[in-house]
């Protein structure tokens, strides 16, 4: 009979169902997916709240970027249920002490809040379609849910929701990503995530691996376009990667030592797997090559100025890595929590399987399904700056 | 109004034939139980109580209100036979593997010249090597060239904590507790998200893969609500395994708790756990 899972080895002492890891990879990218999306919003909202006008030619790509991630969010959590045909129970009969139940609550009133904002933003090109010939326009007809009034009067009464919106939405994204945090943070049977910073990190990281999306998706979208990139625009992403990236490593620095320097029970084993097995994807891959090099090569940047072929090459190498790191991060906390045993005396390896609905091969899909989401979107909606001016 | 009495009157002589008929009933069950098997503390119905409440059911209705079950383990009994571990994957089903168990032993030996205790379990692949298969349960004789300072078992089990972290957790309190003080699952509303096995602390919670939600001890209600023991508590040849009702006062769990010095796992989370310990190390949590 084929195995119904995969146990994980030991070593030391661990609770005998400890070997069956509950957590898998796609509660790994399910936070990482959460993240992406309050990020994003972050950067449409510096704009759009906060009057950052360099941020112009990304602030609507980076809206459509957080819907096509939020879409996707509940996709792993499904994924992951033993019974998602149950989902809904969570909503019909929230357990009001439960971190979980409110999520289906905050993520549809989320995507609801993006859609509209959607809607609001892309309103004059849909009218603009809706009036044209042709079987997409009849799309765009239903789409302008019959306001047609795209009147300077019209424009600046849109302006005004768009910023209300976008104001409900910062804390509405952050308060998501915040409560992600929480979900581990609150939890007090393991040392690893048991953290009051927890909620705040989430946050950070998010930010910054939001931002790093947009700039990596931004440049990719200007070479396949083939017009040229904004540098203005993309140098103000990179100084908010910089200073939002100081925060995270700031957090993540004092929650470690906080960790080291209480030396609670179990320590000892923490220890051990810091200095063994997360080594390599903790110390190297997350915080070396993940956040001091990009941090490094953005300092250079903002004190010795680049040409704006070395910016942009720079600040995309930077923002993959980052992206990278922040993927780490979910990993280092989410696998690497359930790998310290809760008996403080053992450590697990979990090696997550390639195949069937908890491998990699289905939390990859999960992740490249917003950038082919985007892909899509972009030419129902297409958010470009220049087509903007031109039109 | 000559109707009317008639009526009654055959609605009184229906009654009076369903009691006696429900007494009868009752009588000749209690008799059967008592023959076929040990006595059970099932008491027999009031024949008139039986006839308002037909179909007569074989087992009184269990009011979960006059109970508050509690769990003793002494330690310095238990002779690590596993037999309690059998007994309650045969009792309740569980997989037949190293790796979900409602019930487990633990091993805790120091060796002379050592500070810590060395642990292990039944699924410990020493023990399952030594045992043949993952179904079967023995503790290898691993020290037996070793000069052991202290050794003893500990029985553990999910421990119905009355602040249950796990009953917190659950987003749609599909996982609950019950008023007589066990933590249930209800299979049917699980959604298999398995927030609740992160939540506990002790490692009592697992994902049951053959029916897509998470399982645990239950203290085997489907027996106690009859009744019975759980079966861990039943097999155990040295009664290192303590059950019993705390409201009342002469069971053997309140006895065990009054005339023992208990403690229980992990005090500081908060959870205030109903198994009871007595006879372990420091070590243990």
């Amino acid at each position: 009979m084929e195995a119904l899972f995969q146990s994980s080895p030991f070593t030391g002492y661990v609770y005998p169902n400890e070997t069956d890891i509950p957590w898998t990879v796609l509660i790994v990218v399910y936070p990482y997916l959460t993240g992406l999306v309050a990020g994003a919003f972050t950067i449409s909202s510096l704009y759009q709240v906060f009057g950052f006008h360099q941020l112009r030619p990304v602030a609507h790509f980076a809206l459509l970027v957080s819907l096509c991630c939020m879409v996707v969010v509940p996709l792993p959590l499904l994924l992951h249920l033993g019974h998602p045909e149950r989902a809904f129970n969570a909503m019909i009969t929230p357990h009001v002490t439960s971190a979980f139940a409110v999520f289906a609550y905050a993520a549809l009133f989320y995507v609801i809040l993006l859609m509209v904002e959607t809607w609001f933003v892309f309103r004059p090109h849909i009218v603009h379609e809706a009036q044209q010939h042709g079987l997409l326009s009849w799309i765009y007809r239903a789409a302008t849910l019959g306001s047609y009034d795209v009147s300077d009067k019209a424009m600046s009464y849109d302006r005004k929701w768009l910023f209300w919106l976008a104001i409900i939405g910062i804390p509405g994204a952050h308060g998501l990503h915040g409560y992600v945090g929480f979900v581990f943070g609150s939890l007090k049977s393991r040392e690893w995530w048991s953290s009051d910073l927890m909620p705040a990190i989430f946050l950070f990281s998010a930010i910054i691996s939001g931002t790093a999306l947009v700039i990596v998706l931004y440049v990719l979208s200007c070479k396949l376009r083939k017009v040229p990139i904004d540098p203005p625009c993309l140098k103000v992403m990179a100084y908010s990667l910089w200073g939002f990236m100081m925060f995270t490593l700031l957090l993540e620095g004092v929650e470690f030592a906080s960790l080291v320097y209480r030396g609670r029970e179990g320590y000892d084993m923490i220890m051990q797997f810091v200095e063994g097995p997360l080594l390599i994807p903790f110390f190297i891959l997350q915080f070396g090559i993940g956040s001091v090099l990009p941090l490094a090569v953005i300092t250079f940047f903002i004190w010795r100025g680049a040409n704006d072929r070395a910016l942009v090459v720079g600040v995309t190498a930077s923002a993959v890595l980052v992206l990278l790191a922040v993927l780490m991060m979910r990993y280092n906390v989410v696998i690497g929590g359930q790998e310290i045993s809760k008996t403080g005396k053992g450590l697990l390896a979990y090696q997550p399987p390639i195949l069937g609905r908890e491998g990699l091969l289905a939390a990859a899909i999960v992740l490249v399904l917003p950038p082919v989401l985007l892909s899509i979107l972009v030419r129902f909606l297409p958010p470009w700056h220049d087509l903007e001016q031109t039109a | 109004m000559e109707d009317e009495e008639k009526l009654e009157k055959q609605q009184r002589e229906r009654r009076e034939f369903l009691s006696w008929l429900g007494g009868a009933l009752v009588c000749g069950a209690a008799v059967v139980a008592g023959d076929l098997g040990p006595p059970q503390a099932v008491a027999a119905g009031e024949p008139a109580a039986a006839a308002q409440v037909p179909p007569i059911p074989a087992i009184p209705e269990y009011d979960w209100t006059k109970h508050r079950w509690a769990f003793g383990v002494d330690a310095t009994k238990c002779i690590g036979c596993l037999r309690c571990v059998e007994a309650c994957k045969k009792e309740n089903n569980v997989a037949p593997d190293a790796h979900h168990f409602r019930t487990w032993v633990e091993r805790y030996v120091t060796l002379e010249g050592e500070e810590t205790a060395r642990v292990d379990s039944q699924a410990d692949p020493v023990n399952i090597a030594a045992s043949g298969s993952e179904g079967e349960y023995r503790f290898a004789n691993r020290y037996k060239d070793a000069k052991v300072a202290k050794a003893f078992f500990v029985p553990k089990l999910c421990n119905h904590c009355t602040n249950p972290a796990c009953v917190q957790v659950c987003p749609t309190g599909a996982t609950y507790k019950t008023e007589d003080g066990v933590v249930l699952i209800d299979h049917t509303y699980c959604i298999g998200c398995q927030y609740c096995v992160q939540a506990c602390p002790y490692g009592a919670r697992f994902f049951n893969r053959e029916k897509n939600v998470t399982d645990k001890c239950t203290w085997c209600y489907h027996r106690i609500t009859k009744g019975l023991l759980p079966a861990c508590v039943e097999i155990c040849p040295v009664g290192a395994r303590i059950f019993g009702d705390r409201n009342d006062e002469q069971s053997v769990i309140s006895q065990f708790i009054h005339d023992n010095r208990v403690q229980v796992l992990r005090p500081e989370t908060g959870n205030a756990p109903n198994v009871f310990y007595v006879g372990i190390d420091e070590d243990v949590n």
